[in-house]
């Protein structure tokens, strides 16, 4: 990275964000994970896939966690979802520790994980009426949402005949009329194409910006992860560790344009040093060799 | 339709195409049977004699091979006498499409032979209501539990293996305790193809209920939904569309049981008419009635594939076909 030289540090926050940060400090904490490990058995022994993994979130705080594939970064979501159990330390949930999956914690899935046999109305009710609220209760907080997420065209849809987009929205719209405490989301967007992507990730802050949820979003997108987060968990893998918790320098409200501004590039260059060090990765073996097996003459470049 | 095209892996076809096909697929052995039956010299290893001559135990319509019809033939012109006549004609067990499709119409339109024997169309109805009601039993016992087993590891592990066991066992080897224990009538036939069923129906089910996606269970799971719940309102309903399928296929392995379970204490329905019939070597009403079996077989399934288009139009690859 050449451009490093010229950047700020990425510890260098504006007024504005300190003061921001200062102000989210002071909230209560939402969520806190002590210690956190996780072992798995596997045929060839025993796996550590997180490794005294600490971190607070406090309410209303939207935080990225990112790191290579196979720092665990998914697993932590699941355990904190209540999917998986951990093997060692705490999570506490406004104090309480998390024993298994419950309303309180809402997940959005990577793969769009509707019901197919439902509608989309149907589909965003079901929370509600799990927990026992009356179908038409249910209905009129679903058509609410619906109007939300700008897809009460499509409550009668099946999920099949939605685009991928519009299926996360209904998934995340599916998971927040249950008022959960937190929103966990594993890589919600990775299966979009790169315009539906930032879209929703426009719509994601809208939604986070206008009612009180936490949000903790599973990506290995760096772009997307500066442009969402407040704080950003930067995992490593082999055992999942943290390695470092970044404030990200960004102003809010965030736009696209501040993909170009120096606070970003210095955060984006920081998490790139994290991510892609020299440890050396399962492929570093693979080394092609290619030889040119056209005409020197017939030059695509 | 270039042929070479035929050949491209899994290319979809047009619907008229896939109609001309579907007809052709009948067409085709039709025209074989007609072929082997209408052309004399194409297969005809009998002779039906029109005229027996001199030979004293011909008898005119009567059928011989070809050889001692020409044994009897040269022996004539020897003996200079007047030689039998005859044409090519094919086994009894052959009879041509037409008299088939005869005795197809006439099985519904005469009356039986005997007395105490039943109309085609009674031996049917007997036939449908005993594969009925085994399917039916086997089903409510059958796909709860596969659903069950599908969804509980441990009620998997303690019912599975033993119903692995015991769906080797062939069931028309249970048909003699059958008998013993729920007499000679329609219980044993029943028995059979409930016996036939039924561990095959746990063991396909269960399956089935497995491949239901976890991610949805687990979705379902965040959402606050209780065990019952999910069973209920996710397991069920997603699980549901496949469970018919399956269904629909082990209806057709019923009906294969139907003729063995039939056989069983006092002969009965379509396959007592087929025995009867073939006893009497009327092979064609034989064939009439075992076409019948395979048209209701395939109308049931048609008809139970277009229910399950309609209920469930949720599932695309359930409308897709």
């Amino acid at each position: 990275m050449n451009t490093t030289n010229h950047l700020p540090s990425y510890l260098e926050q504006s007024d504005a964000v300190r003061n921001r940060f200062d102000r989210l400090k002071a909230r209560e904490v939402l969520l806190e994970i002590k210690d956190l490990g996780k072992n798995y058995k596997t045929a060839k022994g025993i796996v550590t896939a997180l490794k005294d993994v600490n971190f607070t979130v406090h309410r209303r705080e939207f935080v990225c966690v990112i790191g290579p594939s196979g720092c665990g970064k998914s697993t932590l979501a699941r355990i904190l979802a209540g999917l998986e159990s951990h093997t060692s330390g705490e999570v506490l949930l406004d104090g309480k520790p998390v024993t298994g999956p419950g309303r309180d914690r809402g997940m959005v899935f990577q793969g769009y994980t509707l019901f197919p046999w439902l509608t989309v109305k149907k589909n965003v009710m079901f929370g509600l009426e799990m927990n026992n609220l009356s179908a038409t209760e249910a209905g009129r907080e679903a058509e609410l949402w619906l109007e939300l997420i700008g897809l009460e065209k499509f409550a009668h849809a099946y999920p099949h005949e939605l685009s991928g987009g519009m299926k996360q929205r209904v998934a995340i719209a599916r998971a927040l009329v249950n008022q959960p405490r937190i929103l966990l989301m594993d890589e919600p967007f990775g299966a979009l194409d790169a315009q539906s992507r930032v879209k929703m990730q426009a719509h994601l802050l809208e939604i986070w910006r206008s009612i009180d949820i936490t949000v903790l979003f599973i990506t290995h997108d760096l772009d997307e992860a500066i442009f969402l987060a407040d704080r950003i968990l930067v995992l490593k893998a082999h055992p999942g560790e943290v390695q470092e918790l970044i404030e990200v320098p960004v102003q809010r409200p965030r736009s696209p344009e501040q993909f170009a501004s120096p606070e970003f590039l210095a955060t984006k260059a920081r998490l790139e040093s994290l991510i892609h060090t020299p440890e050396p990765e399962p492929d570093a073996e693979v080394k092609p060799h290619m030889i040119r097996f056209v005409n020197i003459a017939d030059n695509v470049e | 339709m270039n042929i070479s095209s035929w050949f491209v892996a899994r290319k979809d076809l047009s619907q008229g195409n896939k109609t001309l096909l579907g007809i052709g697929s009948f067409l085709f052995p039709l025209l074989i049977w007609c072929v082997v039956s209408y052309v004399p010299f194409v297969w005809h290893p009998m002779v039906r004699i029109s005229n027996p001559g001199d030979v004293d135990y011909f008898q005119s319509g009567m059928l011989v091979d070809k050889t001692v019809y020409k044994d009897e033939q040269a022996n004539m012109h020897t003996a200079g006498k007047t030689p039998p006549q005859g044409k090519p004609a094919n086994p009894i067990y052959l009879p041509a499409p037409l008299d088939v499709a005869k005795a197809f119409y006439t099985g519904f339109t005469t009356a039986p032979d005997q007395q105490d024997g039943q109309w085609l169309y009674q031996s049917l109805w007997h036939s449908i209501q005993i594969i009925f009601w085994g399917f039916f039993l086997s089903s409510i016992i059958g796909v709860p539990l596969g659903i069950f087993c599908g969804t509980y590891t441990p009620v998997s592990r303690l019912i599975e293996p033993f119903v692995e066991f015991f769906r080797y066992l062939p069931a028309p080897a249970f048909g003699a305790l059958a008998v013993a224990i729920l007499g000679i009538y329609d219980g044993p036939k029943i028995a059979i193809i409930v016996i036939g069923t039924l561990f095959q129906q746990i063991l396909i089910i269960a399956n089935t209920t497995r491949k239901l996606d976890y991610a949805l269970i687990e979705a379902a799971m965040t959402l606050g939904t209780s065990r019952i719940k999910l069973l209920l309102h996710v397991i069920l309903p997603g699980v549901l569309p496949e469970i018919y399928r399956d269904q629909r296929i082990l209806l057709g392995w019923a009906w294969t049981y139907l003729i063995v379970a039939e056989l069983i204490g006092a002969s009965s329905g379509i396959t007592w008419f087929i025995t009867q019939q073939a006893r009497y070597q009327h092979f064609n009403n034989v064939y009439a009635a075992i076409f019948m079996i395979g048209l209701l077989g395939i109308g049931g399934d048609m008809l139970l594939a277009a229910l399950g288009k309609r209920l469930f139009r949720w599932n695309l690859s359930a409308n897709k076909e």
